[in-house]
């Protein structure tokens, strides 16, 4: 087999258009902003036949130009991916055959926005995502890995090779180099080359989307159940509670994360059994919200509330013992057929919701203060209601905007933690596919072989740059409410 | 003003005990000390051999007096080994039993001894230090103008074109760990992979002699992860002084707008951002932490990973309590900072 070229047969004459095309978009754009900085401030001004007129002039035609020459470019660029999906194998190059394996991402891409769009003016803030062109940007960039992670972790489709194996030949070989005759395989190429272990790049960053889909937002989603059980009391009673925990919170935050990370996630501290504690004591706190939210619903109707609680409880009890319970550690006396899963990552999980949770906390007791003083709390008050309903069915609703939002910056926050954990190696093995471990592997030889690294260190960016996107988004989008 | 800077230094020592007590306490877990011993002594030791070389060292008496002989307030242990050599906490290399102080702690300024450097605490954190404050030197010209130019300029006029793109410029920065923008960078301009091999992608001569070509690469790398939120918080800043009423006073009588923003915004703007700045130190910790191993400078962030990464207890230790005090310290200043710099606090 020949080795591939990253645009094959298809960009000889696509690439000097593309060039072309983006080297007159560059100048124009430079022009715009240079003329820009003369032009008089405009507003759009209406007609009287009900009209809009736009800016005329050498401007405005810059501008047109632009707009239409941008529109060429992003045609281009989906000629390339377009490309690679109807032309036969290897015709379209690297790019053509990566964008053949994230065939069902696009499909599945396609088929979430169009549903989106068409009913979006009833899926409230959801719906309203889809007004701003940033927030799409962002969300079409998330569910691009979510979709990936789905489809790799349940079907098994896009991944090239097995992540692990090593082919023998392939060590640190450039990408689009062929494979040996006989080596299993959807195709007889390693798309992105292979790393110093002769195995898949392009694999091992497919797959390693699946560890940071699962773990990131549970992680978030469990240091929100700390930071909301905690935060919501300590803002609205104040005093000595607020005290206590704003100086434990405050304790955590200053310590530097990488210092607490080497201290907490080794396997020295995992035989001591701290980790299983501290996951015994983090966890519980959901169990915690969802008794207390319920409970404060409900409590008035005594049949109802229990006929919801006992088995709501019950599971999530079931869950929070299989969770902490682990094989060969402190805390194992569940009888093998109660325990669902085994975490073997569970220190890493643990550190992570650990490093959250005073952040979300702050955030939280920042917004009770705020809105413990509106009139809906003290009429809740005159009403008689429960301490904890108006917490939970009063204040907590409508402090959702900015939680909403700093849950999406937090899920990248932690996706960078899980990277950095994964730099230093630290928690996980080295065989892990997940982008920090393998940017660790690639940067040892750095200066020597380039390719092994760029392409989980990209991915980590688009991951964390959509969510950054899709949080602006949405704050501009619950702002305008 | 005096009592509460007083009743913050108050909390911040507390802060300090608490926090030095946790990571003595978790470098003085049982697994931790037989990975020193057997690291520091012999690899195929006995468990008896282990427990008498801790006992001989001091390190099997208890947690707090362990951690008050290394805080100074007890007297230092003097242990007959089961060897037959007596060892005292005070006498190291170079001090003899007999010349041996009784207290020799934090507080009386001796930090104890490394294991892996087979140096003073003191002296290996006071270099590494200084190493890393030129680092962090150079990042702080780079990253603060850099992000206070690009926040006011969108910040200037909301939601104009420039205001977008620099928004998303600072939104990208922010989204790239230095991780993964110190391996972009490297890959890109440090080899030949795309044909820019413009700078260096080790920093380890910037230690004794740092260049434009051997330190440009670390130093941008920790500054743009900082930058972009700096820039994020001061064009939020920005944009809520201009829309004040004495902006709109100052146009309505006609001055012009960069006088506007240079003269009568501009001043007001900066206070939010000076806060900012300062408690991003702890951020900028971890970025020295990443940068100094991904570019081997030798300096307080690779100490810490040697140190962590060896179980060093007193260098760790040592690591710790300046860091530890570095983020509270930037914490204080930037409090009373803020009190100082704006008129409505610091008048009522």
């Amino acid at each position: 087999m020949e080795p591939l070229t990253w645009t094959g047969a298809l960009g000889a004459f696509l690439n000097p258009a593309l060039g072309l095309g983006t080297a007159i978009l560059a100048l124009g754009v430079l022009a715009q902003i240079v003329l820009g900085f003369f032009a008089a401030p405009m507003t759009l001004q209406a007609n009287a036949d009900g009209t809009l007129q736009g800016r005329d002039g050498l401007l405005g035609t810059v501008e047109t130009v632009n707009k239409y020459l941008f529109f060429f470019v992003l045609v281009l660029v989906l000629a390339y991916l377009i490309g690679g999906i109807v032309t036969p194998y290897g015709t379209a190059g690297i790019i053509g055959e990566m964008s053949r394996q994230f065939l069902p991402v696009w499909v599945a891409l396609m088929v979430t926005f169009g549903v989106s769009i068409l009913y979006k003016r009833r899926l409230g803030l959801y719906g309203k995502l889809f007004d701003s062109t940033v927030g799409m940007i962002g969300f079409a960039i998330v569910m691009f890995w979510v979709f990936t992670a789905l489809f790799v972790g349940i079907f098994d489709l896009i991944a090239t090779h097995d992540y692990l194996s090593q082919v023998s030949g392939l060590k640190n070989k450039g990408p689009g180099i062929p494979v040996p005759e006989g080596t299993t395989g959807a195709i007889p190429h390693y798309l992105l080359g292979g790393d110093n272990l002769a195995r898949d790049i392009f694999s091992r960053v497919v797959v390693g989307s699946v560890f940071v889909i699962s773990i990131a937002p549970l992680a978030t989603v469990f240091a929100f159940m700390v930071g909301i059980t905690l935060g919501l009391p300590a803002g609205f009673y104040g005093g000595l509670l607020d005290t206590i925990l704003s100086f434990v919170a405050n304790l955590i935050l200053a310590f530097p994360v990488i210092l607490l990370f080497y201290l907490l996630v080794t396997p020295e501290i995992v035989l001591t059994g701290i980790p299983s504690y501290m996951a015994a004591v983090l966890f519980v706190f959901p169990l915690i919200f969802f008794g207390v939210l319920l409970n404060s619903r409900y409590y008035t109707q005594p049949a109802k509330r229990t006929a919801i609680l006992v088995p709501v409880l019950g599971i999530l009890g079931w869950l929070y013992l299989s969770i902490i319970n682990q094989r060969g550690t402190v805390i194992d006396f569940l009888p093998a057929w109660m325990d669902l899963f085994d975490i073997s990552i569970l220190v890493v999980f643990v550190s992570v919701v650990f490093v959250n949770a005073p952040t979300v906390f702050r955030i939280v007791r920042g917004l009770t203060l705020d809105l413990r003083t509106r009139d809906y709390v003290a009429a809740a008050q005159t009403r008689g209601e429960g301490a904890w309903y108006i917490m939970l069915w009063e204040i907590l609703p409508n402090a959702r905007g900015p939680l909403i939002v700093d849950f999406c910056l937090r899920i990248g926050y932690t996706t960078i933690l899980l990277g950095t954990l994964g730099f230093f190696g630290l928690g996980l093995s080295s065989e892990s596919p997940d982008w920090g471990t393998t940017i660790n592997e690639g940067r040892k030889l750095l200066l020597i072989f380039a390719h092994p690294a760029l392409p989980p260190a990209v991915a980590l960016l688009s991951l964390v740059l959509g969510l950054n996107l899709l949080a602006d988004g949405l704050r501009e989008e619950s702002l305008k409410d | 003003m005096g009592l509460f800077i007083l009743r913050r230094l108050g909390v911040m020592i507390l802060t300090a005990l608490c926090l030095t007590f946790i990571v003595f306490w978790l470098t003085n877990l049982a697994p931790n000390l037989e990975k020193l011993a057997k690291t520091q002594g012999n690899a195929r030791m006995t468990d008896d051999a282990v427990v008498s070389w801790l006992e001989n060292r001091g390190y099997s008496q208890p947690l707090p007096v362990k951690y008050g002989q290394w805080l100074g307030v007890l007297p230092g242990y003097v242990i007959e080994g089961s060897d037959g050599e007596t060892r005292a906490r005070c006498a190291g290399p170079g001090v003899a039993l007999e010349d041996a102080s009784t207290f020799c702690g934090i507080l009386q300024g001796d930090w104890g001894f490394s294991t892996v450097f087979k140096a003073d605490v003191s002296g290996i954190v006071a270099t590494r230090l200084g190493l890393t404050g030129k680092l962090m030197f150079w990042v702080m010209m780079v990253m603060v103008p850099g992000a206070l130019i690009i926040g006011v300029l969108a910040g200037m006029r909301e939601g104009s074109r420039t205001d977008r793109s620099l928004s998303t410029v600072s939104i990208v920065s922010t989204a790239t760990p230095e991780y993964v923008s110190g391996v972009v960078f490297i890959s890109v301009f440090a080899t030949a992979t795309f044909g820019m091999n413009w700078f260096k992608g080790t920093a380890t001569s910037a230690m004794e002699d740092a260049t434009f070509e051997n330190f440009f690469l670390p130093v941008i790398t920790i500054a743009l992860y900082g930058m972009g939120y700096i820039a994020r918080m001061t064009r939020a800043s920005m944009t809520e002084v201009m829309t004040a009423q004495y902006i709109r006073t100052a146009r309505l009588k006609g001055v012009s707008f960069p006088t506007i923003v240079l003269k009568h915004a501009l001043r007001n703007a900066l206070i939010a951002p000076f806060t900012v700045i300062m408690l991003q130190f702890p951020w900028l910790l971890n970025g020295v932490v990443i940068v100094e191993t991904l570019f081997n400078y030798k300096g307080f962030g690779w100490v810490l990973v040697q140190a962590a990464g060896n179980n060093d207890i007193e260098l760790l230790l040592g690591v710790s309590v300046v860091s530890v005090f570095v983020v509270l310290i930037t914490q204080l200043i930037s409090d009373i900072g803020y009190v100082f710099l704006n008129p409505r606090i610091r008048i009522s």
